[in-house]
């Protein structure tokens, strides 16, 4: 005889605590809602009209595709995006083989190594808007500590940095430079250090010597974050725009501007809010179109180290 | 000679001294397994034959050559590591023929090479293959494979089995044994297992706090252990030791403690009758108990069994003798109830006896 059994209880249609998680994201949800989505679309939608600011937003014409069809032949635009492209290539790649070297050199736990990580990390506590003051007055013409040293160590001329297009492109590189190496820096020697030390150890057996091993094991293990870390230099080249706001303001002629600061100046200063959402929506596009190429790839999400 | 010689071998790092003193001749063609408890310098001492360790002072000589100050790629060495650390970002092929293609091998002999070698692990289904796409087991055989493709001179294991589940263990045991036949080379295997140890060797070298306690075969150092610590650390369940007296009574020595009276057995008569001390250390091994006297050897003990453990044809009893507690192995068939309080039988031929001071073997 089989014991009686209790009559059986209905499964729970949902899990107690079911919508604990989604309870917890939502502020998060909320934030970039706000934050991040609002302002993308509003700029989707202001591309269609043209609008000044102090006029009320519901007077302002609506104008079509004529802030995209003026973009594409406008000179302007083309030359920023030029510069931007310079400039994005040169500190990238600069800064990203200067940032795995000297990651590389100083990965070994050498005496001082970590006072020097310490000193090379320290640009990139420093806020833009300040980076933007330092530099401009390193590179100041008349009370320049650059001008004073070339002149004292060198017997170089002075040079009017920041007045001349080329030698002014080079100073917000130089800068971009200055700032940016310690990051690629910090995520590059975090990656080799946690590389399992056992893998280094079987490639010195198998004969692989320093360049060998630098990159065909120790390079190719970090590669997904030496592709986090491109990405995110490349959306910051067109992202960034206090440092030359603040150094250059764009000058001169429209040598050092880089397309958000154009539609900086488009924006507020010659007050075409209109057509300055019409380039943003470009930045947006070639910045999404940059990533999804780099993410396709190489998705660093995917090709997870798994020794 | 030939093979792998360490002549005083010392390594510190800093003020901390991990091995002294080492010496050890290893005979070309030679398995020679190091055991020891974690931390007595096994993976150290692999490691400075290697060359990734420099050693503090001594010599190290490889195949007659001093390879002591010599880089690891030139030691004709192969090494497989307890985490297998194979190339993520490489294929099982990859993986295996990356020493050959570093030293830049004609590329048919890298292929037969890698051929041979993924036949001989069952690996060539498996060479388009990341290492995370493997199981544990064959990411185990990619790095055997890739020492194997090496043809070293000498092969060197750092715990390559310890974290595979049970079964793979005991059959990649086997199969290193076979490998071992087939390569007819030099292999030096580190292991805290005893049991890896005692299936593998040809010899065993038994190390305590970077010094060598015993060095032996198998057999040897199972039965005629030097030292309490090579007598409790070989032999699973491992070895009860007693303290005890000896004494003489109507021309025969007995060993005897607190519940217990044992005949002395010829085998160890002379070293008791040199031994200054009356006071000696009684080994009994848990293997050498038994439900029933078999020869005039067995004398009974009277056990008070605390936990019975089945185990198939043995039984596993923990259990006390007097005062003292100590394992026993009783073989009674899988038929057999759990074993209770009672007399059993120790073969005392088979029984140990040590120095209480020096604890070295009488
Ligand atoms: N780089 C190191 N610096 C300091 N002590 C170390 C270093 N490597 C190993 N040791 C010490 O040396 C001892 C032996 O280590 P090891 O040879 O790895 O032991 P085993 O392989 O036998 O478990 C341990 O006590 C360990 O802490
Ligand atoms: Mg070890």
């Amino acid at each position: 005889m089989t014991a009686e059994l209790p009559a059986p209880v209905a499964k729970p249609r949902f899990e107690s605590g079911f919508l604990t998680p989604y309870a917890f994201i939502t502020p998060a949800l909320l934030v970039m809602l706000g934050g991040l989505l609002y302002p993308v679309i509003m700029a989707f939608y202001l591309s269609f009209y043209d609008w000044e600011i102090g006029r009320d937003l519901e007077d302002a014409p609506f104008v079509g595709m004529t802030n995209f069809a003026r973009m594409m032949t406008d000179p302007q635009v083309w030359e920023v995006l030029w510069v931007t492209i310079r400039f994005g290539f040169w500190t990238i790649t600069i800064e990203m083989t200067l940032g795995v070297a000297l990651a590389l050199l100083l990965e070994k736990p050498i005496r001082g190594a970590s006072v020097f990580r310490t000193i090379f990390i320290l640009p990139l506590m420093v806020s833009p808007v300040v980076v933007g003051l330092i530099w401009r007055y390193l590179f100041d013409a008349r009370i320049g500590w650059i001008n004073y040293y070339l002149g004292a160590w060198f017997g170089i001329e002075p040079q009017v940095w920041l007045g001349d297009a080329q030698l002014a492109f080079f100073a917000i590189v130089f800068t971009d430079i200055w700032q940016w190496t310690p990051f690629i820096f910090i995520i590059v020697i975090a990656g080799l250090q946690a590389l399992p030390s056992e893998v280094v150890e079987a490639s010195t057996i198998d004969g692989a010597n320093w360049y060998q091993q630098i990159f065909l094991v120790k390079l190719p293990m970090i590669k997904s974050i030496l592709v986090i870390a491109l990405l995110m230099r490349l959306i910051d080249v067109f992202r960034g725009m206090e440092v030359m706001l603040i150094m250059t303001g764009g000058g001169p002629g429209r040598s050092t501007e880089l397309l958000s600061l154009h539609i900086y100046n488009r924006a507020f200063e010659t007050q075409q809010l209109g057509y300055a959402s019409a380039i943003s929506v470009l930045l947006i596009a070639i910045v999404f179109g940059i990533s999804t190429l780099i993410l396709t790839m190489a998705n660093p999400m995917k090709s997870r180290a798994d020794v | 000679m030939s093979g792998v010689s360490l002549r005083n071998v010392s390594k510190s790092y800093g003020d901390v001294t991990v091995i002294p003193d080492l010496s050890l001749d290893i005979a070309e063609g030679e398995f020679v397994v190091f055991v020891g408890p974690s931390g007595c310098g096994k993976s150290t001492t692999l490691r400075m034959i290697a060359g990734l360790e420099k050693v503090t002072s001594g010599q190290i000589v490889i195949g007659d050559r001093d390879v002591t100050w010599v880089k690891p790629k030139e030691r004709d060495i192969a090494m497989v590591f307890q985490s297998y650390a194979l190339y993520p970002h490489m294929n099982v092929a990859e993986n295996m023929s990356f020493a050959l293609r570093l030293a830049k091998r004609p590329k048919a002999e890298i292929e037969e090479r890698l051929r041979v070698a993924a036949d001989m692990l069952e690996l060539t289904p498996y060479l388009d293959r990341k290492p995370k796409d493997l199981s544990g087991g064959q990411r185990q055989r990619v790095a055997m494979g890739r020492s194997i493709v090496r043809d070293a001179y000498v092969f060197l294991f750092d715990e390559p089995l310890s974290n595979l589940d049970a079964k793979l263990r005991s059959s990649m045991r086997t199969e290193l044994a076979l490998l071992h036949k087939k390569l007819d080379r030099t292999m030096v295997y580190v292991t805290h297992d005893q049991i890896e140890a005692m299936t593998m060797a040809d010899r065993i070298v038994i190390m305590k706090d970077g010094h060598i306690q015993q060095v032996g075969s198998p057999k040897d150092v199972y039965n005629t252990p030097r030292n309490t610590f090579v007598a409790t650390f070989m032999g699973s369940p491992s070895m009860t030791l007693i303290p005890a007296e000896l004494s003489d009574d109507g021309g025969t020595t007995f060993v005897s403690g607190d519940g217990f009276r044992l005949p002395v057995p010829d085998r160890l008569k002379e070293a008791v009758r040199n031994s200054a001390r009356r006071q000696v250390t009684l080994g009994l091994r848990p293997e050498h108990f038994a439900a029933e006297a078999r020869t005039n050897n067995f004398a009974p003990v009277d056990l008070t069994v605390k936990v019975s453990e089945y185990v198939g044809s043995s039984q596993y009893l923990a259990a006390q003798l007097g005062p003292h507690a100590i394992t026993a192995a009783v073989e009674v068939g899988p038929e057999a109830d759990l074993l209770t309080d009672g007399t059993y039988h120790f073969d005392t031929s088979r029984m140990y006896l040590f120095d209480t001071q020096t604890e070295q073997a009488l």
